[in-house]
């Protein structure tokens, strides 16, 4: 049995050491919002936080994340993640929403860092997120909305 | 209404309404949901207005990321006077009867751009029925004319201070005579279709990992199957021992189907790894023997034949003969794979009342009748629970159901003893065929000695996508199947003499429709052909295409708008030293939608290059959620330019030689250029903005690389250096 820290809860899971982080969270724990893209680190849609870096969570064995703590797209919260969620959403950035996951949770561990990123920022930081349906424009500008949100010029609440 | 209780008798989903990944597993119990709602108004089969004041509205159309669940509400919602934020979407289940796409004719299914175009008049219609009914129970119930009553943003109310909630009035409303003939709104007094700002319907679910796609579907006693499919087209299944395999902790059953081997397990990873484990032998003999420089050298050998002719106007032979001058280029065009975010994947589960499917569902009419053909029962004893699909750009509308006749081969080979999550991993998505063809075109213009068009002959090779499909009646005419040539057959550009012909090659890769399909690529050499044509008459390549549009109003249209908004007379900025920049335009009509594209371009010494700006204008008719038109523009300039820009499927001996998004790069952020969209104001009825933004990028982009540079491509993707 191994421990997890998922969300600020412990879970014990019976899963095989070299199980990867993202098929122990969808498939053991129903955490679904991580999602499968890629499975080779590729595509950044299984991103998650480990202690709070942006990690994929395809290629990273479940030994591996020791004591470590993860955040999911579930149990993403603070500052950042509230103004990159009301930002997702004024400005509608999602289409498929699939990759979106893994966007919100690598656009939140670049605010955590630089709250107020340049675009080359931006494009550095998510390089590794690929969105098929090219939401880019609106992920660069949305990113720019929640450095706004969190200087306190707009408003951090989720529309119902 | 019973007929509540009908609509919802399988697989309610509620957008914006369903719990979180906790509730996974017992959400999918609608039989029980909907005989526990509160009295309704559900005068069709699009609209349900419940007496919690709830207006649910029930898509028809696959939610793929296009924003067709937020474009059908509005519509409907438009003509009820509802209050945006009561509205809700729910998956339509399949039944051609109520649901099919009336482009399409008795079929029920998502694709072509057409959502809006079908809907438009049917779900106002529906709408208004729904406001005449609330407004008939209102007039009853306040003994006033009904006449006399107003309604807006959900709300009823009357001159002498009376009031009702849709939802105070829904039941009474249910007693009330439904109209045949309901009054619709006059265009000037909408209040939600266009609407600069109207939210997304999704997008709450979408941004907190909520959403339900098919790989999040978890049922009781559900077994996750990975299959092992032959290396190479055409190939099948010899023997397989698969001992090593059953001994991987979790894996339960290894079942041959006709697609390979699959491997049922607890879980994803031991079904994967039980797959890998796999020891398997495979008949070769009927395999695909080309890879793709085979293919090519006998493409381009079509390419000198006369092919089966798809347009003819005038006498093209003697316009070249009268020529002062003629270009003349052939252009290549790889296979391409869909690559959506959400890898393939379909869950299925047989009962005694027949078989329940859960998918990304875009041709609900096919899929049953083919996965009905597999268990031996009728299409409709298959269910289907329409989920949002993790996007598709045409790959989960297959006329031969790839996936979900393996996703039911696996079910009948286990007996229907669990239901089962089928799962291809990414590279079984990416080598697992149905690619957008590779295509070889030649172009020849004639001009005259001022530089106007005098001839233009274009021939096509390419596999067909619609021969041999149930399609193909409707598709395929003289064998000329539409998709290959579309867009050049129809050739906009006035010209007296023109000849387009084709070539299908038959082979055993399998090819499918890619957002937009055949303007893909005729989109591609058209414009990228009239800009030559442009420049050798030494014209604007603006003004030139203008002057040949006096019959394409629409076309001339966009083109303007999209000048003007890019400042195409305006000089364009220098780039850095040893930099070049140019500046290039695009136009295309797709689906009944006219989309023009300007591109700005830095070309670096090293022969690289960066597309800086895009401008695009677009006319789709009566534009319905404007911000959704902006965002599919930007979605499908993105989506053409990955193309463009990096991604190809090549195979060698009938192998695909890609398999992830290492070999098959896509475009990332740091590709996508600054994008500004403008809509042409219409009273047009609506069409589609799925894919019209596509075809016009590629063209734009390479126009512009040429202004730059001077250097004409005509392989994609691009390579300058």
């Amino acid at each position: 049995m191994l421990k997890l820290s998922i969300n600020g809860k412990t879970h014990e899971v019976d899963a095989d050491a070299d199980t990867p982080l993202l098929w122990v969270l969808r498939d053991e724990l129903g955490y679904t919002g991580t999602k499968y893209g890629c499975g080779m680190a590729l595509c950044g849609a299984c991103t998650v936080l480990l202690n709070g870096q942006p990690t994929r969570s395809c290629s990273l064995p479940v030994s591996a994340v020791g004591k470590g703590k993860v955040t999911t797209i579930e149990g993403i919260s603070g500052a950042p993640a509230r103004a990159v969620q009301a930002a997702w959403q004024k400005l509608d950035v999602v289409q498929c929403g699939y990759c979106q996951s893994g966007q919100i949770v690598a656009a939140t561990a670049l605010l955590a860092q630089k709250p107020k990123p340049t675009n080359a920022d931006i494009d550095a930081a998510m390089s590794g997120n690929v969105c098929r349906c090219a939401t880019y424009h609106r992920i660069r500008a949305a990113i720019h909305e929640a450095s706004a949100i969190m200087a306190g010029k707009a408003s951090d609440k989720l529309e119902a | 209404m019973d007929k509540t209780v009908e609509i919802s008798r399988r697989g309610l989903l509620k957008a914006g309404a369903l719990g979180g990944m906790l509730v996974v597993g017992f959400q999918w119990s609608g039989k029980s949901r909907a005989a526990a709602m509160p009295a309704s108004l559900a005068p069709n089969a699009f609209v349900r207005i419940a007496s919690d004041n709830s207006v649910t509205i029930i898509a028809k159309h696959l939610e793929m990321g296009q924003g067709s669940y937020t474009g059908l509400a509005t519509i409907l919602a438009e003509e009820l006077d509802a209050d945006w934020r009561q509205v809700m979407v729910e998956a339509a289940p399949a039944d051609a009867k109520r649901y099919n796409n009336l482009m399409w004719g008795p079929t029920q299914g998502t694709g072509g751009s057409s959502a809006m175009a079908n809907s438009w008049k049917q779900l106002r219609q529906a709408g208004a029925t729904a406001r005449a009914m609330l407004v008939a129970a209102a007039a009853q119930q306040w003994q006033v004319p009904a006449a006399e009553i107003a309604v807006a943003q959900g709300k009823l109310s009357h001159a002498s201070g009376k009031q009702a909630s849709f939802g105070d009035l829904a039941a009474l409303a249910a007693t009330m005579e439904v109209p045949k003939e309901p009054k619709l709104k006059d265009p000037k007094d909408f209040k939600l279709i266009g609407k600069q700002k109207l939210p997304r319907k999704d997008s709450k679910d979408k941004i907190t990992g909520r959403a339900q796609f098919t790989q999040d579907v978890k049922l009781p006693g559900m077994l996750t199957a990975v299959v092992a499919h032959p290396p190479r087209f055409g190939a099948k299944l010899k023997s397989f021992d698969a001992t090593t395999a059953k001994q991987v902790k979790g894996v339960v059953e290894v079942v041959a189907i006709p697609s390979g081997v699959a491997v049922l397990a607890h879980g994803f990873w031991a079904a994967k790894k039980g797959r890998d484990a796999l020891k398997l032998e495979w008949d070769e003999t009927a395999a695909v023997p080309q890879g793709t420089p085979e293919l090519v050298a006998q493409y381009r050998a079509l390419l000198d034949q006369p092919g089966a002719v798809a347009s003819k106007t005038g006498d093209v032979v003697e316009a070249f003969k009268g020529a002062a001058k003629v270009l003349k280029a052939d252009y290549y065009f790889p296979y391409l794979a869909h690559a959506a975010m959400e890898p393939l994947n379909c869950v299925m589960r047989q009962d005694k009342d027949g078989v329940e499917v859960w998918n990304g569902e875009q041709m609900q009419t096919v899929d049953q009748a083919m996965i009905a053909s597999v268990f031996g029962i009728k299409p409709e004893q298959v269910s289907i629970n329409m989920l949002y699909a993790g996007g598709s750009f045409g790959r989960r509308a297959n006329p031969a159901s790839d996936y979900p006749m393996e996703c039911a081969h696996i079910v009948k080979a286990t007996a229907g003893r669990h239901p089962v999550k089928l799962v291809w991993t990414r590279e079984d998505d990416m080598r697992g065929g149905y690619y957008r063809p590779l295509y070889l075109h030649r172009v020849e213009v004639a001009l005259d000695a001022g530089g106007q068009l005098l001839g233009w002959r274009q021939r096509v090779v390419g596999q067909s996508i619609m021969t041999g499909t149930p399609f193909e009646a409707f598709g395929v005419k003289d064998g000329v199947d539409a998709t290959s040539v579309e867009g050049a057959s129809d050739l906009p550009y006035a010209v007296a003499n023109l000849q387009v012909d084709l070539h299908s090659p038959r082979l055993g890769v399998p090819v499918l429709w890619w957002r937009s399909v055949g303007h893909t690529h005729t989109g591609y050499a058209v414009e990228t052909m009239i800009d030559e044509a442009a420049k050798a008459a030494g014209r604007d390549p603006v003004a030139y295409r203008l002057a040949l549009l006096d019959k394409h109003p629409r076309h001339a249209g966009v083109l303007k708008l999209v000048a003007e908004k890019a400042g195409w007379n305006q000089p364009l900025k220098a780039g850095k030293k040893g930099e070049k920049r140019g500046r290039g335009v695009a136009v295309v009509e797709s689906f009944g939608t006219f989309v023009a594209e300007v591109a700005e371009v830095t070309v670096r010494p090293d022969g690289s290059y960066k597309v800086d700006r895009v401008v695009c204008a677009v006319d789709c008719g009566i534009a319905i959620n404007p911000d959704v038109i902006r965002a599919q523009m930007e979605g499908g300039i993105g989506f053409g330019l990955s193309a463009a820009m990096h991604s190809a499927i090549t195979l060698k001996s009938g192998a695909v030689e890609q398999s992830n998004f290492h070999d098959y790069p896509v475009l990332r952020i740091g590709d996508m250029p600054r994008i500004e969209v403008h809509i042409l104001p219409s009273d047009a009825a609506p069409r589609g903005v799925g894919e019209p933004g596509v075809p016009p990028i590629a063209p734009a982009v390479a126009n512009a690389i040429a202004a730059a540079t001077g250097k004409r491509l005509y392989d994609l993707p691009f390579k300058l250096s």
